[in-house]
């Protein structure tokens, strides 16, 4: 029996409008420790917001939302930032790195909001690099390093702090085909290594490499299947 | 496994420094504005506190007791003389500690017997008491002063200004000087007298020599006395009286110190529009930074993005916004600060004052320099703090 890290009941999210516009509706969805999930879908397909929902940066409108064993969708703004900050790391498309610093200071501000003293958050960014295999780059500034390389040191970011969950958007979306592998190979190698792991996607070359894959779909879920 | 979002106070202040780091030079050219408005302020406060402590030193070294009684001249007015006992009166005054006398003596002084006699250049010759120097506490530039050994002798003592007139540049003892119809040997060069200016255009010689040479009759046309200082309102009060005892209401008593305080007063109140001007540089400089602070909030969106998925609070982002602002304005205000202490010093060495910048400039400088980094940092950061993750995180 493993242990449920994260979990959607009945979760809705709608906007606003006539009529109103439903992102997600009705989303059901559990997911295990050391699992690697891949959510797919079209644009407009809702899983950015379910992705948003997932990592506490959107409120749903209706259904519940359990991180690590804990109701989220009462807690305050506050209480929320400190769920991001303790148990969940983010990927983007865009690495969202910051020019002029290193990637190891980048790396760093993964725990940065944990309160942890800055050698050792650098200590703790090193043994990240080395996860990703950027050890050599750990002094070279963001901006000298090309994309595949980027999406890597935002990578080590996500899992600096060893989060529960790492949530990652369209992590080859800005990458060339020989760094999306990379970056996908990365990724499975870090949940074998006991990494749960939710991947967007609109590829569904990239979601095929990975072993659950859940297709959405006008915001509900047409499709969850593990492979065999 | 803690539940807080924790920010550490000395990684605020890393997180501060983001923007000066991404955007340097965006980032001096705001302080700048700041760097004006406190420059102007401390410079304008330095200068007057300079420019004052000059006076007060001058005031000081010249002392405030000395005291010019003149008849009161011109149409109606009598004479223009003093009478014959004045001077004798005067000194007889309890708090009169020195009296000197200058009188007119009607003749016109030329460098050479060769100047046709129209062109006195505007120089005056009189009569000096041999205390008139010390009284007026001036010095000498050149030789000495009228003293008992000059007596009845044909020498003069010149003024600074008379002495440029009358070319008396190289004095070596031997300069003589044409005085109506007959040589007069220059025994002295006095330096500039700040309290007595018109001396400065005047050529002096003894009272004993102006009897000899232009029958001058002893009646002196103004008295300089040096009071005790406690005294010297009460000595204003009996001078009139005392130097003319048949008509004290054509007496004139002049403090010519009072010049030099008022000048003092007039700064003050220049000071005071010229830090309403810099307060105008300084709040102008505020708004620059707001300025770029909005822009900048709005062009790091992805990061502000990127830092509440990592975990940050509104507080945190607000914290790091306001920051950003009051390290720029502190920036400002320091570079402010020392410019316009660079400023006062450079001008002050130019008019040889001694520079002074008061505490109050410095501490209310930089103190005015991140109250203006707060109110301008305030609103982005409000700004910041309020933008909602996935909208931060989706305009990139």
């Amino acid at each position: 029996m493993t242990d449920v890290v994260l979990s959607t009941e009945n979760l809705e999210k709608s906007y606003p409008g006539t009529p109103p516009v439903w992102a997600l509706r009705g989303v059901d969805l559990v997911i295990q420790a050391g699992e690697a999930v891949a959510i797919v879908g079209p644009s407009g397909s809702g899983k950015s917001t379910l992705l948003h929902m997932m990592g506490t940066l959107d409120r749903p409108s209706a259904g519940s939302i359990s991180i690590a064993g804990q109701p989220v969708q009462n807690l305050t703004d506050s209480e929320l930032s400190a769920v991001r900050a303790n148990h969940i790391g983010f990927v983007f498309q865009q690495f969202h790195l910051l020019p002029g610093y290193s990637a190891r200071d980048n790396v760093a501000d993964g725990v940065l909001y944990r309160g942890i003293e800055l050698e050792a958050r650098r200590a703790m960014a090193d043994r990240a690099l080395e996860l990703v295999h950027l050890q050599d780059r750990a002094g070279h500034v963001a901006e000298k390093l090309s994309g595949g390389e980027r999406q890597r040191v935002a990578v080590a970011r996500a899992i600096v702090g060893r989060p529960d969950i790492i949530l990652a958007d369209e992590p080859t979306g800005n990458l060339d085909s020989k760094s999306s592998a990379a970056v996908v190979k990365l990724l499975r190698d870090l949940n074998e290594g006991g990494m749960t792991l939710v991947v967007i996607t609109h590829d569904l070359e990239v979601a095929g490499e990975f072993p659950r894959m859940v297709e959405l779909r006008d915001g509900a879920i047409i499709n969850d299947r593990r492979a065999a | 496994m803690t539940d807080r979002s924790v920010l550490r106070p000395s990684d605020a202040v890393r997180v501060s420094l983001v923007g000066l780091k991404t955007r340097t030079t965006r980032a001096i050219l705001s302080a700048l504005g700041i760097t004006i408005g406190i420059a102007s302020m401390v410079a304008v406060l330095g200068l007057s506190e300079s420019s004052k402590s000059d006076l007060i030193a001058s005031l000081d070294r010249l002392g405030t007791n000395l005291l010019v009684v003149e008849a009161g001249g011109g149409i109606g007015f009598g004479s223009g003389t003093l009478t014959e006992t004045a001077e004798v009166m005067v000194s007889r005054i309890g708090p009169v500690e020195a009296v000197a006398a200058v009188g007119a003596v009607d003749a016109n002084v030329f460098r050479t017997d060769l100047v046709p006699s129209t062109r006195s250049g505007g120089l005056s010759v009189k009569v000096a008491s041999p205390t008139l120097l010390d009284t007026l506490g001036g010095s000498m530039a050149e030789g000495r002063f009228l003293d008992d050994s000059a007596n009845s002798l044909p020498v003069l003592v010149v003024g600074s200004v008379a002495a440029d007139r009358l070319g008396i540049a190289n004095f070596d003892g031997s300069a003589m000087l044409w005085v109506e119809d007959r040589w007069f040997g220059v025994i002295g060069v006095m330096d500039s007298l700040e309290l007595a200016a018109d001396l400065d255009r005047s050529v002096l010689m003894t009272e004993a020599a102006a009897t000899t040479s232009f029958g001058y009759e002893g009646i002196s046309e103004s008295l300089y006395i040096r009071s005790q200082p406690e005294f010297i309102d009460s000595v204003i009060e009996v001078l009139p009286a005392t130097a003319d005892p048949e008509n004290p209401d054509q007496v004139q008593v002049a403090r010519p110190t009072d010049a030099l305080e008022a000048r003092a007063a007039a700064e003050g109140a220049f000071t005071a529009l010229f830090l309403g001007l810099g307060l105008v540089a300084l709040v102008v400089g505020g708004v620059g930074v707001a300025n770029v602070m909005v822009i900048s909030v709005l062009e790091r969106r992805g990061e502000i993005g990127l830092r509440r998925a990592l975990g940050a609070t509104r507080r945190h982002v607000a914290v790091q916004f306001l920051g950003e602002a009051l390290i720029l304005a502190t920036i400002g205000g320091v570079a402010g600060v020392a410019l316009g202490a660079g400023v006062t010093a450079a001008y002050s060495a130019t008019r040889g004052w001694t520079t002074l910048v008061p505490a109050i400039a410095i501490w209310g400088g930089l103190g005015a320099s991140l109250l203006i980094g707060a109110i301008a940092g305030l609103y982005p950061a409000r700004r910041a703090a309020r933008l909602a993750p996935t909208e931060a995180l989706r305009s990139v």
